[in-house]
């Protein structure tokens, strides 16, 4: 599976009569989006607003970023199971608003959501300070059941980056990247003589608004299995997590997958990369057992000899990280972890709910229980008491001046378990 | 000048051994035995203005009341610096150190520094809170580990910032803190498997704490025909506590023969336990150790028989090291005594 990924670089975002992208300026024609991810009728109002990196924003409380991506050529269209149909995406050619993203907020779903400040303290922890943003504040009616509120603003999340990504359909990318993995015999053959690494993906699945989907089914329902590296650039893997916002994966994370990037920079040099095996962190101990097993029995079946191990969250889904790491570890495959840590706030605390000895490699983005004091910004998109509620916020934690005073854990992708972002911790 | 006082044992005291560990803590003017080196380490930028010394066993066994004199003694110096040991790999005397240095610390609110072995009780019980100099396990380690701790407490008082263990050499205190590294966490965790799949040297990030899980045995056959033995961190003894069994930081188990007891009374048993209220146990210690219920059972014919023997420490403060050592010796008498089960009481 061959993808070419196009990506069209995105300096600033405007307002304009018409969408389009012109000279590395995003211009949004606001009426005809909104008119696009108009029509959910438990949606009670959305407009748009811009951030930009620099400038004194704050947009609270952030549920989904996703980023505006069109298929040029080949199968299928961009978030497959939701906006697109279930065609197998990840080949052919697609293009990138690299720089820009979709951000969605409005009344707080759950207690699970996130900060993204655009300058000052809070810009260094979140990847989102970075990007131009467009910003959907979606308002639900009255009385609206959570998860239907969550699922109403995830799908204007996707059908707003789907409309922004057509915007590029006709552009000349700046800079082509192909990535490519083929059939597995094909694949191993490639490169006979380098060690086969193979990643294991673990999506988020507790349930209760803790949810990612694989070309549209629940991760939950998902026995482990086999996904090319490409299909997830189409946005194959998407989230509806209120999940503590530093370390989800925002869909944006899951179509810029770090540690595949990552992975396939050094392919074909150091290792072959065979693919992805995905697996989720169900909550039930038969699930966890059964999930693990067949995790560990597929990365063995794909004959490899190294994986990398990411969780998504933290506490309940440790077990699942261990389980995984013991099992493929037991089967003489080497592994090395990534998670992240919540040592308390002093960071004196056990920074995992579950260990194990045989992960001696492990990748830290950080103790999110670290306390951090945001300023005040000029302006506030969406709702700024949400600050008091929602996870690493406290009573109190939105003072009167408007500065926030909260554990690093309410900025989005603070502490990214993909390794997305710069932050580690050491042990003093 | 920078003040500094300095708390040792009785021995370093050079008041006496064991014999002396009783000794209540008392003051003497300016540096006394490793003083004499510490005082010399800090070149003239600090010195020690009194030492207090107190015996072993008195702090192990008066704690609170040592604390209160052992406090009053260093305020009246009012001193920028608190230094106590090295302990080396005695047991109480790490336990007092670091306590010691933590209730400066927490009271005085100025840099504390001590040193201890790796594998000293004191360590696991006091690494969070003070700075631990890592030192041999015995005296002869003194040379070494003296400038070491002069060094790290003259760093603290100047509040120049402290690096990490490994910079600075002190024990490891599990405080975990953020940095921003320069390259980001996908990239450090694809050059991390590569190292492992080479076989090269790696540096985890995070080091995950062995929990040492001891997997469930098959259960007991025919219980009715089981040799059933009792073993309790709980720190029931014979009246009078007849092996001396501290009441932290235990530094051995008892073991005492139960041949004809059929209740535990106020009378013949007793708790050495210091870390709960022993009030209930010291009235009916079958409370923790069921010699009665189990004498029942023995009766109906519902076990084989009970054990001639039960062993007995103290769990409070004992370091896991310490408790597993016990819990190996113990376990291979029970299994040369043909004991099938064994019923482990805590508190």
């Amino acid at each position: 599976m061959r993808l070419e990924l196009g990506k069209i670089f995105i300096k600033d975002v405007q307002f304009s009569n018409q969408t389009k992208v012109e000279n590395g300026i995003l211009y949004v024609n606001k009426e005809e989006l909104i008119k696009e991810v108009s029509g959910d009728e438990r949606l009670k109002s959305i407009d748009v607003e811009l951030a930009r990196p620099g400038e004194e924003v704050r947009i609270i409380p952030v549920k989904d970023v996703i980023e505006p991506r069109v298929k040029v050529e080949g199968k299928g269209g961009i978030f497959p199971g939701f906006i697109s149909k279930v065609d197998t995406v990840g080949s052919g050619r697609t293009h990138v608003l690299k720089g820009a993203a979709v951000v969605t907020t409005g009344k707080i779903v759950g207690f699970q959501e996130g900060i993204i400040d655009m300058s000052g303290e809070g810009a260094k922890y979140t990847p989102f300070s970075k990007t131009n943003n467009v910003v959907l504040i979606c308002e639900p009616v009255d009385n609206l059941p959570q998860h239907e509120h969550e699922e109403a603003v995830r799908m204007v999340g996707f059908k707003a980056a789907t409309y922004l990504g057509k915007a590029g359909m006709n552009v000349e990318p700046d800079e082509v990247k192909v990535y490519e993995t083929l059939p597995l015999l094909e694949q191993v053959k490639m490169y006979p003589e380098l060690p086969k690494v193979v990643y294991v993906y673990m999506l988020q699945s507790q349930g209760l608004l803790h949810d990612t989907y694989v070309y549209g089914v629940d991760a939950k329902k998902i026995i482990p299995t086999f996904i090319y590296p490409t299909e997830v650039f189409d946005g194959a893997i998407v989230s509806g997590n209120c999940v503590s916002a530093c370390d989800k994966n925002p869909t944006y994370v899951h179509m810029n997958h770090p540690i595949i990037e990552d992975l396939y920079e050094r392919h074909g040099k150091d290792f072959n990369f065979l693919g992805c095996v995905i697996t989720n962190e169900n909550v039930y101990l038969a699930d966890k057992e059964r999930s693990s097993n067949y995790t560990a029995k597929l990365v063995e079946f794909l004959g490899a000899d190294a994986a990398i191990i990411s969780e998504e969250g933290f506490g309940n889904p440790d077990a699942d990280l261990v389980m995984n790491c013991n099992k493929i570890e037991e089967k003489g495959i080497k592994t090395v972890l990534v998670t992240d840590e919540y040592a308390g706030r002093d960071g004196a605390s056990q920074s995992l709910a579950d260990s194990t000895p045989k992960g001696n490699a492990v990748v830290t983005a950080g103790n999110a229980n670290e306390v951090v004091v945001l300023p005040p910004m000029k302006k506030v998109i969406g709702h700024a008491e949400a600050a008091n509620v929602i996870a690493g916020g406290f009573s109190g934690s939105l003072r009167e001046d408007g500065s926030i005073e909260a554990e690093i854990q309410v900025i989005t992708g603070a502490t990214s378990e993909v390794g997305f972002g710069y932050l580690t911790a050491k042990g003093f | 000048m920078i003040k500094v006082v300095h708390y040792i044992n009785q021995f370093f005291g050079q008041v006496g051994g064991e014999e002396k560990a009783h000794i209540e803590p008392f003051v003497k003017e300016g540096f006394v035995g490793p003083g004499m080196a510490l005082n010399a380490a800090f070149k003239g930028q600090a010195q020690i203005v009194a030492t207090i010394i107190c015996g072993d066993s008195y702090y192990a066994e008066n704690e609170e009341k040592a604390k209160a004199t052992i406090l009053e003694m260093v305020k009246e110096y009012q001193p920028d610096l608190f230094i106590a040991g090295p302990a080396f790999n005695a047991g109480r005397y790490g336990n007092a150190c670091g306590s010691v240095c933590k209730l400066i610390k927490e009271n005085l609110n100025i840099p504390v520094v001590t040193g201890m072995y790796i594998e000293n009780p004191g360590v696991d019980l006091y690494r969070k809170d003070v700075y631990i100099v890592p030192t041999k396990d015995n005296a002869a380690g003194m040379r070494e580990a003296v400038p070491k701790m002069a060094s790290l407490a003259l760093k603290l008082i100047n509040n120049q910032e402290i690096g990490s263990p490994e910079e600075e050499g002190y024990i490891e205190r599990g405080i975990r803190k953020n940095y921003f590294a320069t390259e980001r966490g996908s990239k450090r965790a694809v050059d991390m498997l590569v190292k492992k799949i080479k076989g090269e040297e790696f540096k985890t990030e995070f080091k995950m704490p062995d929990f040492d899980r001891v997997a469930p045995n098959s259960p007991v056959i025919d219980i009715t025909k089981a040799k059933i033995a009792l073993v309790t961190s709980g720190g029931i003894v014979p009246k009078g506590n007849p092996d001396k069994i501290e009441s932290s930081s235990a530094s051995k188990f008892g073991k005492y023969d139960i041949e004809g007891v059929f209740d535990l009374t106020k009378e013949t048993f007793e708790t050495a336990h210091g870390g709960y209220d022993p009030v209930y146990a010291n009235a009916d210690a079958d409370r923790v150790l069921p010699v009665d219920v189990l004498r029942e059972l023995e009766k109906e014919g519902k076990i084989g028989s009970l054990h001639r023997y039960y062993y007995s420490t103290v769990g409070n403060g004992t370091a896991v090291a310490s408790a597993k050592k016990y819990g190996e010796k113990i376990a291979r008498e029970l299994i040369a005594d043909g004991v099938q089960a064994v019923i482990l009481t805590s508190t």
